[in-house]
């Protein structure tokens, strides 16, 4: 699917440090935790993510160390600050409160669709259901 | 353990690829890589699926991203990086960082040579307050020949080159010292001021290397000649910051700094300074912008404006020019800026570009030096035939020649330029063509004035 890239930039942060906050992980593998709970439903550049990773590391929200993969080739590892883990809950406080908005408007233009006819707005709805 | 042809060529793709992302400069080693993990895992992942090492290949790339993207989102992270970066990492790949760190060990080693070397006559019982002149007729040996070293080193040049090399600065050594001059004489001051220029060929016949006999060879030494003025002068300025204090706070304590200084700071580190402004040329070139063209943008409208301005006064008020013969020295000194304008504006520019206000500004430079350089040459040519040749006449009036010609030929070159009859390359190559010309001269003047003049 594809998702607008202010929409990307804004949830990559949360996603990033949601992933992280469950285990220590390294670039490729976010990359496909992230396909794999979104179900495919998002696509990033791999590249991409790259920028974020240095993004949060300066912030403070995570730490980066080099270690010898199992492939014998170094690899850079990532995990999450005190900090991070803060500004984790912060984050999901405001897309809580986004979310519940979206849902609530949704719910309104739902409403009509399920009595009368044919909305294009009822697909929108899958990702939250 | 036969490698198959497949893993050799994705070896190879990679290999390629990395050097493709090396050149991105806000791309950093480390990034790249991490980076190459990734695209490692990915291929490994795509030929466990069932891809071909090359198709699995091209999709990894794909999937990691188009590179401009990347890197502006890189350089958007790390914009400091376009500044900061002081060690440029070379775009061919292998040894690239060791090279670089021997780089840097060879250039201070060569630095810490020069600045140990000032002091070396001081073991033969010299010393520098007293023998001054000595140190000054020399001063261009302490420097040139360790900083000819980096370059033969860096750019591994023949044992034949080298030998030429060695001739040159065995023959300037000659030259310099050949003759009995008293410090205060002027073909004393004039041996001084041309054994560096005429050195400064040979530094440059190593700094191309193979390179010499091209245009493009001797550009990029041009610049590199302007970018080190550049740097040297900030060392110099913070080196004098440095000084100040020093002293000022040893005085503070009751101890006489100004000994040290004079005898060891001053000497030694004006002559360390040299290996390590060009070695900071070397490592920065191509990263920031070269000050040199930036300067000249600057300076060539003002110039312009400055010349034209006399020009149009000396006609409006008709005044006569009233020049004392010695000041043929700060005409020279005039056009030697107006060339060094006219080869930094050349130097930035884009041979392919077509003529546009920078050029124009260029021509109206050039061409005012010209005439108000006639006017200068008018008024002092009646003196000159009068009071007879001396050799700082004759020395000025050279230099002025050399320059004229020069700034002449290049005028007509840029002349068809703008009219759309020649292409911009035709003033690169005359420039470049001509800078054996000054250092022809400054052997001349070193080497045959002092005989010609009878050693006055």
């Amino acid at each position: 699917m594809e998702i607008n890239k202010d929409l990307i930039a804004a949830s990559s942060t949360p996603i990033v440090l949601a992933i992280l906050a469950e285990a220590d992980s390294y670039g490729y593998a976010i990359l496909a935790r992230v396909r794999e709970l979104s179900a495919g439903g998002i696509e990033w550049t791999d590249g991409m993510l790259y920028p974020v990773l240095h993004r949060l590391e300066r912030l403070g929200y995570v730490e980066a160390r080099w270690e010898l993969a199992e492939s014998g080739r170094r690899r850079k590892y990532y995990s999450i600050t005190v900090q991070g883990s803060a500004q984790l809950v912060e984050e999901r406080r405001q897309w809580q409160a986004v979310d519940a908005t979206l849902r609530s408007i949704w719910q309104a233009f739902a409403d009509p669709v399920t009595t009368g006819g044919s909305v294009s707005a009822a697909p929108l709805m899958q990702p939250a259901r | 353990m036969t490698s198959t042809p497949t893993a050799v060529s994705l070896e190879n793709q990679i290999d390629q690829w990395r050097t493709y992302l090396r050149r991105r400069q806000a791309i950093h080693t480390v990034d790249v890589a991490e980076l190459e993990d990734h695209l490692r895992e990915q291929v490994a992942g795509l030929t466990g699926a069932g891809l071909a090492a090359d198709e699995a290949f091209l999709v990894a790339v794909k999937r990691m991203g188009n590179l401009d993207t990347l890197s502006r989102e890189f350089a958007l992270e790390h914009s400091e990086r376009l500044w900061k970066q002081l060690v440029v990492v070379p775009s061919d790949a292998a040894g690239a960082e060791r090279r670089t760190q021997s780089e840097e060990l060879v250039a201070f080693g060569l630095a810490a040579v020069a600045a140990v070397s000032v002091k070396v006559p001081e073991l033969f019982g010299l010393r520098i307050e007293r023998d001054a002149d000595i140190w000054l007729r020399n001063a261009m040996f302490f420097v040139l020949p360790p900083l000819t070293v980096y370059f033969v080193w860096k750019r591994r040049l023949h044992a034949g080159v080298v030998r030429w090399l060695m001739a040159a600065f065995v023959l300037a050594a000659v030259f310099a010292n050949l003759y009995t001059l008293s410090a205060d004489s002027s073909n004393f001051v004039l041996t001084v001021l041309h054994v560096p220029i005429a050195l400064w060929l040979v530094v440059g016949v190593a700094y191309a290397g193979d390179r010499w006999r091209q245009v493009a060879g001797r550009m990029d030494f041009i610049r590199f000649s302007g970018e080190l003025f550049i740097y040297y002068v900030l060392i110099a300025l913070g080196g004098g910051v440095f000084t100040g204090f020093l002293v000022l706070m040893f005085e503070m304590i009751g101890i006489k700094a100004e000994f040290f200084v004079q005898q060891w700071l001053i000497p030694s580190g004006a002559a360390g300074a040299v290996l390590v402004a060009s070695w900071l040329v070397e490592a920065k070139q191509s990263v920031i912008e070269n000050m040199a063209p930036v300067l000249t943008r600057l300076f060539t409208p003002l110039f312009a404006v400055l010349l034209v301005a006399f020009l149009v006064t000396l006609l409006v008020t008709g005044r006569g020019v009233s020049i004392e013969r010695d000041m043929l020295i700060a005409f020279d000194g005039l056009l030697v800026m107006v060339l060094a304008l006219l080869l930094y504006s050349i130097s930035a520019r884009d041979p392919q570009a077509p003529a546009g206000v920078v050029d124009v500004m260029s021509v109206v430079l050039v061409v005012s030096a010209l005439l108000a350089d006639a006017v200068a040459l008018w008024a002092i040519s009646a003196p000159i035939s009068e009071f007879g040749a001396s050799p700082n006449r004759v020395a000025a009036l050279g230099v002025n020649a050399i320059l004229l010609v020069n700034l002449g030929r290049s005028a007509i070159f840029y002349f068809s330029f703008l009219r759309g009859h020649g292409a911009f390359t035709a003033v690169e190559r005359w420039q470049t063509q001509y800078l054996p010309v000054y250092a022809v001269w400054a052997a001349i003047v070193v080497a045959l004035f002092p005989p010609l003049f009878g050693y006055i």
